[in-house]
């Protein structure tokens, strides 16, 4: 019994630790887009980054940052630069951060498929992967996207990362990822 | 007179206010002609076809073109912190804008500096703001979808994007986030949640449930949450209890898809035409003899 919680205080405290550990940095940036941006590169490259929401005493920049491992913050720094996205700051990661809904449901209406990523919801035809409708959010890139995303194909339609500017644009690209998936 | 704020999907649209106007199925305001697709145009243009059913109640419309940089957005709410007062509102609906908390609260203040309150009803970014500032039940009705409720009521998520998993998987306990909701006092005094069932609660309880008719293809229709909102905005000035004004809202907004006969493709200007139609068989429905078939299709829909 002891050994079993012993095991259990140990598996909390790595947790904890994982959670608060300062070899850990996020990466702040100013629009949800250049996140997007960001995370794309850096993982193409095969740097160990997650998004993630910032904590609450960061008070500038979106409401996404990046955390990576703090170590590599100057390689990070450069391969940024050469792409022209500078974040607007670097913090290490003092406390628990707020994870990304990442739960998808999937609905099938027959011709229609829907997919639903945190509170967006995007519907294509089966027969030819037109955009048909975009539906959730409240945001206001949230009208934006669906005016330049209805009525498209999945292949020939902008990606809600290059447009989308917030949180509900980046549930978006979820939503468009999982679809694309199907 | 209602006032509606919200903003346009363009980024060149400028800040203007004025009497809004439905035109052979066109939006106008200060001499503008606005596409009607989601968000705000398609919440105005709801309740401008509600109002002109209900015999003319004028709306006002406070718009800004915002994409999401939040530019357009913060330049309404600086306009509404030091103009609001010199107005004078039955009802007034926050929308499409970009969530922020500090605004949020600038704004309420203008609102408790005004002659007389209005009924206050906040959808989309601006609830998610007014919930995030702390102030929820200073808002007459807020009206999420069942996600949003689930934001609601985790009190420590500032976004939906963020609601914690353990409270995202009681989707189909929606009573029990409504508890969660007012507990941490993040509700307004009345939510209208949109669902299968919608969800009508005054204080922590659901006074009132719609689930019919129900068709499975409006959830996935981009508008519809919207155009309950529209109706909501204008039933709200009709004299009734405010639950009642819910209950209707909620039933008009289903039945426009009865209407409509509508499928994951439909566009939401198909139900905001059926609207007139929608509503006399809402109305209706309050004043149905007992026995009679509720759902029998009226001899001339619209």
């Amino acid at each position: 019994m002891i050994g079993f919680l012993r095991k259990k205080k140990e598996k909390h405290d790595r947790k904890k630790a994982q959670n608060t550990s300062v070899d850990r940095g996020i990466l702040v940036f100013e629009h949800t887009s250049d996140v997007i941006q960001a995370e794309n590169i850096l993982k193409k490259s095969g740097w160990s980054v997650r998004v993630m929401g910032p904590p609450p005493e960061i008070q500038t920049g979106c409401d996404l940052v990046i955390e990576f491992p703090l170590i590599e913050e100057l390689n990070i720094r450069r391969e940024l630069k050469g792409v022209h996205i500078e974040p607007l700051s670097v913090v290490p990661v003092t406390s628990p951060l707020l994870a990304p809904v990442d739960l998808f449901h999937t609905k099938d209406f027959g011709d229609y498929l829907m997919v639903r990523a945190a509170n967006m919801k995007i519907t294509v035809a089966k027969k030819d992967r037109t955009i048909v409708n975009i539906s959730g959010g409240g945001c206001p890139d949230v009208p934006y996207l669906a005016q330049e995303l209805v009525g498209k194909t999945l292949a020939e339609a902008p990606r809600p990362r290059e447009l989308g500017h917030t949180l509900c644009g980046y549930a978006l690209e979820l939503a468009y990822n999982e679809l694309c998936r199907k | 007179m209602i006032g509606i704020v919200g903003t346009v999907p363009d980024l060149e649209f400028p800040l203007v206010h004025g009497p809004a106007r439905l035109i052979n199925g066109r939006l106008y305001i200060e001499g503008r002609d606005i596409p009607i697709n989601r968000g705000t145009p398609a919440l105005l243009a709801a309740a401008l076809k509600a109002a002109e059913w209900l015999g003319g109640v004028e709306i006002y419309a406070f718009l800004v073109g915002d994409i999401g940089l939040g530019e357009g957005s913060r330049k309404l709410y600086a306009f509404l912190a030091s103009c609001l007062r010199e107005y004078a509102f039955q009802v007034l609906t926050f929308h499409y804008t970009q969530p922020d908390v500090d605004w949020s609260l600038r704004v309420l203040f203008a609102v408790e500096s005004m002659k007389q309150r209005p009924i206050l009803i906040a959808d989309a970014g601006f609830m998610y703001g007014a919930k995030m500032s702390g102030r929820a039940p200073s808002y007459d009705f807020f009206t999420p979808d069942v996600g949003e409720l689930a934001f609601l009521a985790d009190e420590l998520a500032p976004h939906p994007f963020y609601t914690r998993g353990f409270i995202l998987h009681q989707n189909n306990q929606v009573p029990d986030l409504i508890r969660r909701a007012y507990l941490h006092e993040n509700a307004a005094a009345h939510l209208v949640v949109k669902g299968q069932p919608d969800y009508i609660t005054r204080g922590n309880q659901v006074v009132a449930t719609v689930d019919q008719p129900s068709f499975d293809a409006m959830e996935a229709i981009g508008g519809t949450g919207d155009t309950l909102t529209g109706l909501l905005t204008v039933l709200c000035t009709a004299g009734c209890d405010l639950t009642e004004a819910a209950v209707t809202a909620a039933r008009a907004n289903r039945w426009t898809g009865w209407f409509a006969d509508p499928g994951p493709a439909t566009q939401v200007i198909e139900l905001i035409e059926k609207i007139p139609g929608a509503l006399a068989k809402a109305v209706d429905q309050d004043h149905k003899v007992e026995g009679e078939d509720p759902w029998g299709k009226p001899e001339n829909p619209d």
